[in-house]
């Protein structure tokens, strides 16, 4: 009975989806603060911080905790409305549901499929690019040589290569972004993956630019009402209720839910009109 | 006052409903909604028509027998009442009111606004009591003293009606908080704790059985229950559960 | 027929413990053997489905409802007496039994008042084992609330929903037993007739109020738990669906009637509004604990008041009444409530009411607001002369023990109770009469057992506070289920009852057939035509104050509209379906004889007592006038084809351990 119940019940899928939608409030949270560095940071530590964070092995972890989480979130969050649905086959002709609850509690099954696009989307953007393409850039900088310009890759040692070698041959890339001594065949460095120019490019974009900018301010506001409704109700479905600090959780889950997606719209509108 | 009534009529369980418009006029602020509804039920008999039929018994608010969806909220659009209780006061001169029973899967219409609400019973059934012989043989009341917060707290869920307005407000139509008030009235006294567990294991089990949806606490529940039963409630039952489920 | 009320020999206070230990036992393995009915899921039937069950024996239980935890014990809202003494106020076994007969007004049967208040206290033992939560004080035991008509503070509470919460403890002994499988439940059914096999109650008839069919069930006894009669006057505190259908047919098929006329009028219910008033809503008596009730001294204020020029805020103390604190000084408005009741009708017919009909008084909370703020204050260290802030300390006070009621009052009169007094006046809502009973709780037909409201039981002709719900569990939980056993031991052989029986045909046939009469009869007014008129009579001739003339037309007028009511009453529907009509008309087709019978036992009994006032028979100061000698009896009527032809047989009532005097709570 208690083994089937913590999987199968209606209160284990609230738990789960308390759980991993928690947990998924963490990660947003980091994912800010990684992302932050789009304008407080420079290109090469952003560079460095995506490149540890897709090599670091606990990170790695952490990130298959997150895949998990949210198609853990969605498929039970689409199997709990679906019997929502069928629990009242006839549908009232007439509903005044303003009056007794809010609109994003109401409807967290839609905001959670828009945020489920945007995230498919979103990761098609960077996360495929940054793992898959082929194409993925290396940073590199230019500097100026008194007779002209020298474009040199960052290598991960804190060296530079001078990006005319790769052109000679002399230099081979393998594995999109390890260089190798062409001749000996030994590898000599490593080169950043240059998320952040393929971020600024995607968001100055002269065709598309402004639509993913928009497109990304309005997925925040989706995301947005979903955490208000999401933050505090995870804690009642943990069966954390206790009147002397349901104002703390309530208050800091309308703080999370507003100032994490504002911050997070902050980034391509910067990114679009103000940076270089 | 004069008003129009769009009231859900529905023969039998097997039938199909429809909404069917009444005008009625002559009502009086001061009667309660089931009176005038009455009102509207002698005019249909005496024309020769099938009466609306409604569950109502004590018309004070307490049997929890009175249910109707009006105007789109369980128990109308007055706050801490019962259908019965609620007055006409509430509504203007020249309103459109509609009237619909409550609606969920676990409560089948019987007739017209007439629903069937014995999934409650069933889900009381398997777990809603201490299990106690009734034989009197048992300690004395004041030998074991129980904190006055706690006992208040267990009034305060006792007092649910089990008139289902929570399921019918629910958009999911989850019986959380009648299930939850349940659970708590025993889990916050030392005699109900005992079998706490198995309690709350039981009683969740049947109400999913049953075919309630499920809660995303939107809170509507407690806005609408005629006696305010808390959501703390149904946050004490997932902890109840989450330990029952986990030991 | 002689009346045998089987009571025990020996002293009173030993008496059920006597019986207990030489009754018979029927041993657990043949209680699976067999069935007891029980109609009715209120206190009384609700526990005693329960404890049956738990016994061993195959319980299957009846209610109107759609769940037994509806049933109109819910509604009970000020308490449960219990003799436990727990306040250390003098309280006993005896006192109880005592404040019960006097209460009644000697017009109870010694023995069984007794066996009452000694297992009172079990019933709360029981109810805090099972999880009710009573009201506690902050050292976590019981608290306690005095009642109308005593002088100790015995009644256990919770808020002001004591009913509600009892009920659920015995409907919450019953799930688990119909969770066993032990009770089986049958919701929205109505108990339609008696089935007597051989001079035994075997069965009922039952109609299945969702679908509509007639069906048969037998058992080896059949226990009426049905409730009261008090919806005869149509308003009444009773719910909806209350009715007498179940304990009316018994009568007709044998059970004696026993004092019909005995009926309570409460004293603190809302005024009524309009003529669409459907019923009538109770103010929990606990109120008169702090409310002090008065009416204008003078009659051109009340005049002024019932045309809206004046408002009762603007009197002084000096033009008020407070004619229970005048007449009653030591007990004051906590008289009991056929006195209170009387007295707020008296001052109302001199022409003091208060409200548009000029049928309310006043319940004024502005004193006690002030005294509580007032001890607040002091307790807080604040300025006791500051009115407007002990007023808001009163307030909160009175708000904490009652604002349940006050936000009740509120939403139905739409009138603030914290700034004016409310208005209330007395209202029928509890019925001391009903089947008579034995010692035993059997009625007249062998295996027919009447508990609770529905028997004439143990508070004669007037019932004091906080009872009703002593009464109802103690019947139920630990009477019953002896005496049943008692009855049942050379049954254990009988085996299954066969509903196949011609006594079971026979009386479907009639159900039937009533029922059939009622769908073909094409008249042209509704049920509830003829209960409005019904209840308009029972409360102008056979109410408050009765009188011989009135109530010889009241018989003549109750006839006639029951000629007129089979003739001309309109059912629409089919039987076969679920018809809310069609139950009415049967239970209006019962009181219409009841409410005959009841004003013929009030006509016949040339006294007044309790909850029976006979003006012709009071003392110079409008109290009511007993006659020992010649009605210290309980009237017990026989059906003989018609209420007017019902043969009376009278029970001596007789009082070894109380001196019957004049009651007296002035």
């Amino acid at each position: 009975m208690a083994k089937s119940a913590i999987l199968k019940s209606s209160l284990a899928k609230k738990y789960w989806m308390a759980l991993t939608g928690l947990f998924l409030c963490l990660f947003l949270a980091g994912h800010l603060a990684g992302n932050l560095q789009l304008i407080f940071g420079n290109a090469l530590q952003f560079n460095q911080y995506a490149l540890f964070m897709t090599t670091n092995p606990a990170v790695k972890l952490l990130s298959y905790v997150t895949y998990i989480s949210i198609l853990f979130h969605a498929i039970d969050g689409i199997l709990l409305t679906v019997q929502n649905q069928r629990a009242r086959p006839i549908k009232y002709a007439k509903e005044n549901a303003s009056a007794n609850s809010a609109w994003a509690s109401r409807n967290m099954a839609v905001l959670g499929t828009l945020i489920l696009v945007f995230i498919v989307t979103h990761m098609v953007n960077f996360w495929a690019k940054m793992h898959f393409d082929a194409n993925m850039p290396l940073q590199t900088i230019m500097i100026d040589t008194g007779g002209g310009k020298q474009e040199l890759y960052l290598t991960t040692d804190g060296d530079y290569l001078p990006k005319v070698r790769v052109e000679q041959k002399l230099v081979t890339i393998k594995n999109r972004t390890e260089f190798y001594d062409t001749g000996a065949d030994v590898k000599i460095k490593d080169g950043y993956k240059d998320l952040h120019k393929i971020t600024f490019a995607f968001f100055q974009d002269a065709k598309y630019g402004l639509i993913a900018t928009i497109a990304y301010v309005i997925a925040m506001f989706v995301l947005a009402f979903h955490l208000l409704h999401g933050f505090a109700s995870a804690f009642q479905s943990l069966g954390a209720n206790n009147p002397k600090y349901n104002g703390l959780i309530r208050s800091f889950g309308k703080g999370f839910a507003i100032i994490v997606p504002l911050l997070f719209a902050i980034i391509p509108v910067y990114i679009h009109f103000f940076a270089k | 006052m004069k008003l129009t009534l769009k009231i859900w009529r529905q023969k039998n369980a097997k039938e199909t409903g429809k909404i069917v418009e009444y005008p009625i006029d002559n009502v009086s602020p001061d009667m309660s909604f089931l009176e005038m509804l009455d009102v509207l039920n002698e005019g249909l008999i005496n024309k020769g028509d099938d009466p609306v039929a409604f569950d109502h018994d004590c018309r004070e608010g307490i049997c929890g027998m009175c249910s109707l969806f009006i105007n789109g909220e369980a128990h109308g659009p007055d706050r801490g009442v019962t259908t019965c209780q609620l007055h006409m006061r509430m509504f203007k001169d020249g309103d459109t009111i509609f009237i619909e029973p409550f609606r969920a899967k676990a409560f089948p219409v019987i007739k017209d606004l007439v629903v069937d609400r014995s999934s409650f019973d069933r889900i009381q059934h398997a777990g809603g009591f201490i299990s106690v012989n009734t034989s009197g043989n048992t300690i004395d009341a004041n030998t074991i003293p129980i904190n006055k917060h706690d006992a208040d707290r267990s009034f305060d869920a006792a007092t649910c009606i089990g008139c289902g307005a929570c399921v019918a407000t629910c958009k999911n139509s989850s019986a959380m908080l009648f299930v939850s008030a349940k659970v708590s009235q025993f889990a916050l006294l030392p005699q109900g704790k005992v079998e706490a567990a198995d309690r709350v294991l039981n009683m969740v089990n049947q109400m999913d059985a049953e075919g309630f949806g499920n809660c995303t606490n939107t809170g509507a529940c407690e806005v609408e229950c005629p006696k305010g039963i808390s959501l703390e409630n149904i946050a004490r039952m997932n902890r109840e559960y989450l330990v029952a489920s986990i030991k | 027929m002689s009346l045998d009320s089987k009571i025990p020999a020996g002293p009173i206070s030993d008496k059920w413990t006597d019986y207990k230990n030489h009754i018979n036992l029927v041993n657990p393995a043949n209680k699976r053997n067999i069935d007891i009915i029980v109609v009715g899921t209120g206190l009384a039937g609700g526990s005693a489905a329960a404890t049956l069950a738990e016994l061993g024996y195959n319980v299957k239980a009846f209610c109107f409802q759609d769940s037994p935890r509806r049933a109109h014990s819910i509604a009970a809202q000020g308490g449960i007496n219990a003799a436990k003494n727990y306040q250390g106020d003098g309280d006993s076994t005896f006192r109880l039994f005592y404040d019960t007969v006097k209460g009644g007004d000697y017009r109870a049967r010694e023995a069984n008042v007794h066996r009452l208040a000694e297992v009172s206290a079990n019933i709360i033992d029981q109810c805090v084992a099972q999880g009710v939560p009573l009201a506690r004080e902050y050292g976590g035991l019981l608290d306690n609330r005095s009642f109308g008509g005593t002088l100790v503070s015995r009644t256990f509470y919770a808020k002001g929903q004591t009913g509600q919460q009892l009920l659920l403890g015995a409907y919450s002994a019953m799930n688990r037993q119909i969770g066993r499988g032990k009770i089986k439940m049958h919701n929205r059914h109505e108990m339609l007739d008696l089935v007597i096999v051989n001079g035994k109650a075997r069965g009922i008839i039952a109609r299945n109020l969702v679908t509509g069919e007639i069906e048969r069930h037998s058992a080896h006894a059949v226990v009426i738990a049905s409730g009261g009669y008090g919806n005869v006057f149509f308003l009444s505190t009773n719910a909806m669906g209350s009715n007498a259908t179940a304990a009316w047919k018994i009568h007709k098929k044998g059970a004696f009637f026993a004092n019909p006329c005995y009926t309570q009028i409460h004293p603190t219910c809302i005024p009524v509004s309009g003529d669409h008033q459907s019923k009538l809503t109770l103010m929990s008596e606990s109120l008169r604990n702090d409310g002090r009730i008065w009416v204008p001294k003078s009659l051109e204020d009340a005049k002024a008041i019932r045309e809206g020029k004046k408002k009762p805020t603007d009197l002084s103390e000096a033009e008020r009444d407070y004619y229970l604190e005048r007449r009653y000084p030591s007990f004051g408005n906590l008289v009991p409530r056929d006195i209170a009741s009387r007295a707020a009708k008296e001052r109302c017919d001199a022409g003091f009411g208060v409200n548009k009909t000029g049928e309310a008084v006043y319940l004024d909370f502005a004193a006690a607001i002030e005294r509580y703020g007032k001890d607040q204050a002091r307790i807080k260290h604040l300025d006791e002369n500051d009115m407007k802030l002990v007023k808001k300390l009163g307030t909160e006070v009175v708000a904490n023990k009652y604002g349940n009621l006050f936000q009740m009052y509120e939403k139905i009169v739409d009138e603030n109770p914290y700034e004016t007094p409310m208005m209330i006046y007395p209202a029928v809502h509890y019925t001391m009469g009903g089947t008579w009973v034995d010692y035993n709780l059997m009625t007249t037909i062998p295996g027919c057992f009447s508990i609770g409201e529905s028997n004439f039981s143990d508070h004669g002709a007037n019932r004091l506070g906080a009872s009703a719900l002593m009464q109802g569990l103690a019947d139920g939980y630990f009477v019953l289920p002896y005496t049943i056993g008692d009855y049942l031991a050379p049954d254990i052989k009988t085996g299954k009852i066969s509903t196949d029986l011609p006594e079971f045909v026979e009386a479907e046939n009639n159900v039937r057939e009533q029922l059939n009469k009622f769908i073909n009869n094409n008249g042209t007014h509704s049920v509830d035509h003829f209960h409005k008129k019904l209840g308009k009579i029972m409360w102008d001739k056979v109410g408050m104050a009765r009188n011989a003339k009135g109530l010889t037309e009241a018989i003549d007028e109750i006839a006639a509209l029951r000629e007129e009511f089979y003739r001309d009453v309109k059912v629409p529907g089919t039987l076969d379906s679920f018809n809310q009509e069609l139950e009415k008309a049967m239970r209006v087709a019962d009181f219409l004889e009841l409410g005959e019978l009841f004003a013929k036992d009030a006509l016949h009994r040339n006294e007044s007592c309790g909850g029976h006032f006979r003006e012709e028979y009071q003392t110079p100061e409008g109290e009511a006038q007993r006659d020992d000698e010649n009605f210290a009896y309980v009237a017990a009527w026989e059906y003989k084809g018609k209420p007017s032809e019902a043969v009376l047989h009278k029970e001596p009532l007789v009082f070894d351990n109380v001196k019957l005097v004049q009651r007296s709570y002035k």
